[in-house]
């Protein structure tokens, strides 16, 4: 029996380029405005934890809801007129609340793509060159932790209904005022970018390989994958507005927006 | 209208090399190929390039273009201005064998790790019944032309040559998540995509997606659904329970 061996092929090298990247377009713009976009939410978001001023009737802020402990100034926006922590808890309450929609949007699969790029730099865009000697991604902790991510979006599910009924409070208070359609504004935002996630398209039917098995699941994926074509709008759309619905609650409450129907 | 276009094409072998200036004629209507082409025709006639369709259809004249992975024969000249530099230089992620022709021999390796599709065992060729809405989310994935410039600009193997063992690639991942979603196939596909192809290497950042000349949504209908499919298996306790419990099947 006759044995080959291969020939070992000539050792090759890529292209050696010594710039970090060739491209000649604006390709720093967008993880600059993303960090940009990002920082600004995670200033606005230590701010909101530490200022008290989160109620005024019929308006709770976003980032102080859902009134949890009877200790908290906020009566009116009780859900149900339940206060299931009683009084003992007397911190901020956004540090209760906060990390459960945080933790969504941190492991949130735009989200890592836009902090991977904007923080991280790894890349900073595309065919621009990382500048770090190793990367081993999501295979180990503590990055690994991003896979929890549907636990999460079944807390934001939560959040988003407890958001809605803010929103419904609001509305039906009389007299209405902007701040009602500012709360409901951001609730269907909120509802948006948390039934859009890509974890929801899973759960739906995304799993399934027989969609025509599961006809009533399909519609849904298809209706899922509809809004997650638009997450990273979204995102954005719905991480402005919470900070925008939250900071006018708080400018009311505090005396500064006071307009008649604020 | 033609105008004297000025280019920088890297030439060299084995990764020794060095761009080089041209000016070259264009003319309305022409692609980077074409320039390409003539450049071949009229300054130098030993300038490597891999090509074929001219259409967009064969994957076999990527190339990066001002640092973009980019079709050749589908980058029209039109999109740059008349007084701009254009640098052509060979996938930066491959090995070299000459000028812009690389060795995308890792891609063919990679595949070749892929176990192919899997039917049942009691189903046999012909009496496959499948409805279209079964098939036409991978059918999505059939489109590619295997022009690899994904794998080329994945940061995971450009940025890090180390991980290529370890790594196949949003190509082969896609590959992957294409036969886990076949109504068919009973090969284990999830665990192999996370241990033996590194779905976990994968960050999402999408780049595969922008560069695709298919316009496949690699990352949104491809890997992260697969990564779901990973963490269904690996990671979340409930789903684990969930199956074991009531013996699903999806």
């Amino acid at each position: 029996m006759t044995q080959t061996t291969p020939e070992a092929p000539a050792r090759r090298q890529r292209a050696q380029v010594k710039v970090r990247t060739l491209r000649t377009d604006r390709w720093w713009l967008v993880p600059l405005v993303t960090f940009l976009g990002l920082s600004s939410f995670l200033v606005y978001g230590v701010w909101a934890i530490i200022d008290t001023s989160n109620f005024v009737e019929p308006y709770i802020a976003p980032f102080a809801s859902p009134c949890l402990s009877t200790s908290e100034v906020c009566d009116g926006a009780r859900l149900f007129g339940w206060a299931p922590i009683g009084d003992w808890y007397a911190l901020p309450p956004g540090l209760l609340i906060l990390g459960l929609p945080g933790g969504f949007r941190l492991t949130c699969y735009y989200y890592r793509k836009s902090y991977y790029r904007s923080f991280w730099l790894s890349p900073a865009a595309c065919a621009v060159q990382e500048p770090h000697g190793k990367y081993t991604g999501e295979t180990r902790f503590p990055l690994i932790i991003q896979n929890i991510h549907r636990y999460f979006f079944y807390f934001a599910v939560v959040i988003g209904a407890i958001l809605t009924y803010d929103a419904v409070l609001a509305l039906v208070h009389k007299p209405l005022g902007l701040g009602s359609w500012i709360l409901l504004v951001n609730a269907v935002l909120i509802l948006g970018y948390t039934f859009g996630c890509h974890s929801c398209r899973h759960i739906t039917a995304g799993r399934l390989n027989h969609f025509s098995r599961h006809p009533l699941r399909y519609r849904a994926w298809t209706f899922v994958s509809k809004l997650n074509a638009k997450h990273q709008p979204l995102a954005w759309a719905s991480m402005f507005s919470v900070m925008g619905a939250d900071l006018y609650v708080r400018l009311v409450a505090k005396g500064i927006i006071a307009f008649p129907y604020a | 209208m033609s105008y004297k276009a000025k280019f920088k094409v890297w030439r060299g072998e084995g990764g020794e090399g060095r761009l080089e200036d041209f000016t070259v004629e264009v003319n309305e209507g022409e692609v980077v190929l074409d320039i390409i082409h003539r450049l071949q025709a009229t300054q130098a006639p030993d300038l490597a390039v891999r090509w074929n369709c001219k259409a967009g259809k064969c994957g076999s004249c990527s190339m990066e273009i001002n640092g973009k992975p980019r079709l050749g024969c589908m980058t029209r000249m039109s999109t740059f201005e008349e007084d701009e530099t254009i640098t052509v230089t060979p996938m930066r992620t491959f090995p070299v064998i000459k000028d812009l022709v690389t060795d995308v021999s890792y891609n063919y390796q990679k595949a070749r790790e892929v176990p192919s599709f899997t039917p049942p065992a009691d189903v046999r060729p012909g009496e496959f019944r499948m409805k279209q809405v079964d098939v036409e989310r991978s059918q999505e994935f059939r489109k590619c032309i295997e022009c690899f410039m994904c794998n080329n600009i994945c940061h995971v193997i450009r940025d890090h040559e180390e991980n290529k063992p370890a790594f196949s690639g949003p190509r082969f991942l896609m590959r992957i998540a294409e036969l886990d979603m076949h109504p068919y196939d009973v090969a284990d596909r999830q665990e192999t995509a996370q241990e033996e192809h590194g779905l976990g290497y994968c960050n999402i950042t999408k780049c595969c997606t922008e560069v695709c000349p298919e316009h496949i949504k690699i990352t949104d209908n491809a890997l992260i659904p697969m990564k779901e499919r990973v963490v269904d298996r690996k990671y979340d306790p409930l789903v684990w329970l969930g199956n074991k419990i009531f013996k699903r099947t999806s």
